[in-house]
């Protein structure tokens, strides 16, 4: 149970997740509640598992063990043929799935598509939102993360910092419910990290409901409501970011947080 | 050599060069509609499909064309005039021709070839962009629909217009299935006039010049698509 949220309705609710590769069981049971107006930052070493985690949520991974619930519909699943969960209704997927605006490490724009088309391709062949209304919707997006002029222009004639921006717009588009970030800025050089967390930052001051993974610890005390750090597949310390940054009870997350900074 | 003579045949040339277009843009065309499917199962499977168009693809890389094309048109060509209900379809007068079975194997070649260049295409579209799609709520159907074949055609774009040409410069096998195409014309008029060089070299002259046309062709679409890594 999260503590120290807003107290909203539950947005996201992760009960029991279990997830194992083969041999290697990354998560070994974690929960997590995101109510509505949550920040809820996910930290941990590499290999803790909290991008694994977060990919459950949308199904982009399927777990071995677990419940997920999103905006208080459950996912209905069954063990498939590989021992892992998968959901049995695709139509009900894909519904949850539009409510979760997934923003990747890598970004992961369409390259044969311009900023505006990739930020109004979902909309569009997924919501079935008329063209005209998208675009408009879409163009009024980037310029809220300062990329209108660029609308034009294919992915790979950004930076690095430029495309993860449209691909914030592009998750937006689809008004979700819950933003899904998976280490947003790790991928970008240094200097370019900064525009990307303030627009970040800019959707958490709205009051998005978000859940992110994130190895930038600055950040993540300032804009969350709720932090969870992951160590081996469990969580090993959360709450409120002053308790996990200021007063761990945990030895290896006071370790893990002083290093860090 | 005289090439005046050529000019009294100019009907038949111009009909050379409407079959020889005909089945290249027919067995280019079926034979991409073909390679997508092929290409796609032997990434996605399932697995008898995958084997299924795995197989396809080395039986018609590894046997030459002629061959396939003669079994085609002497094993079917001589099986179908038996079977009372085919001889009496409205197909009849279609499956009687040359130009049917030349079609279908050029058709089933293409398919082949550009099955496993497929394949290679869809196989190299980043995982991330499709997870993308999918994580925005796509159907596979919209997926495939909306980026993993655009993308995998881009990819293929630049190989394709090579293997036009490749497959244009296939179509005179078809002349020895009766087909009057570009060589089966010059070839024609070689009988009658008994003079080899002036047909044969316009008709090479043309090839050369579908060549070109084709190249610039792909160019142009491919211009149409902006598209850098």
């Amino acid at each position: 149970m999260a503590k120290g949220s807003s107290g909203g309705q539950p947005a996201v609710v992760v009960e029991g997740l279990h997830k194992s590769f083969g041999d290697l069981e990354v998560l070994k049971g974690v929960s997590m509640t995101a109510h509505e107006g949550d920040v809820v930052s996910m930290i941990g070493a590499s290999g803790s598992g909290k991008s694994t985690f977060l990919r459950c949520i949308n199904f982009l991974e399927m777990p071995t063990q677990g419940r997920i619930q999103v905006t208080g519909e459950d996912i209905s699943l069954k063990t498939g043929h590989d021992g892992n969960l998968h959901p049995t209704d695709r139509r009900q997927l894909e519904r949850i799935r539009t409510r979760l605006g997934m923003v990747f490490q890598s970004f992961n724009l369409w390259p044969h598509l311009n900023v505006l088309e990739n930020v109004i391709e979902a909309p569009v062949h997924v919501l079935k939102v008329p063209k005209a209304e998208a675009i408009e919707r879409g163009e009024a997006l980037l310029q809220k993360v300062g990329l209108y002029e660029k609308k034009t222009q294919y992915p790979a004639f950004l930076s690095g910092g430029q495309q993860q921006r449209a691909a914030i717009a592009r998750a937006l588009a689809m008004n979700p419910k819950v933003m899904l970030f998976d280490e947003p800025t790790s991928a970008l050089d240094p200097e370019l990290v900064g525009e990307v967390l303030r627009v970040i930052r800019d959707l958490a001051l709205e009051g998005r409901t978000m859940i992110l993974v994130t190895h930038e610890m600055k950040f993540a005390r300032d804009v969350s409501s709720h932090v969870i750090y992951l160590h081996k597949g469990l969580i090993e310390e959360e709450g409120p970011p002053s308790q996990v940054f200021g007063a761990p009870r945990s030895e290896r997350c006071k370790q893990f947080v002083s290093s860090i900074h | 050599m005289d090439f005046t003579i050529l000019v009294k045949f100019l009907p038949l040339i111009l009909t050379g060069l409407w079959y020889t277009l005909l089945l290249l843009v027919l067995s280019s065309l079926f034979g991409m509609i073909l390679a997508i499917p092929i290409g796609l199962v032997q990434v996605t499977g399932p697995r008898p499909f995958a084997w299924l168009a795995a197989a396809f693809c080395t039986v018609i890389r590894g046997t030459p064309l002629l061959i396939q094309l003669y079994i085609l048109y002497y094993g079917f060509g001589s099986l179908f005039p038996q079977i009372p209900w085919i001889r009496q379809s409205f197909m009849w007068p279609v499956l009687r021709e040359g130009l049917f079975y030349a079609v279908l194997a050029f058709t089933l070649s293409f398919a082949g070839y550009e099955g496993a260049v497929m394949k290679g295409a869809f196989a190299s579209v980043p995982k991330g962009e499709l997870e993308a799609a999918r994580a925005f709520g796509m159907s596979p159907f919209t997926v495939l629909r909306r980026i993993w074949f655009p993308r995998a055609f881009r990819i293929v774009l630049p190989t394709l217009g090579g293997e036009t040409i490749l497959q244009l410069k296939a179509t005179p096998i078809a002349a020895l299935v009766t087909v009057t195409e570009l060589y089966g014309a010059a070839g024609q008029i070689f009988r009658t006039t008994y003079d080899f060089f002036p047909p044969m070299l316009l008709v090479a002259v043309i090839y050369f010049a579908l060549t070109f046309i084709i190249t610039r062709l792909f160019n142009l679409i491919e211009r149409q698509v902006p598209q850098r890594r």
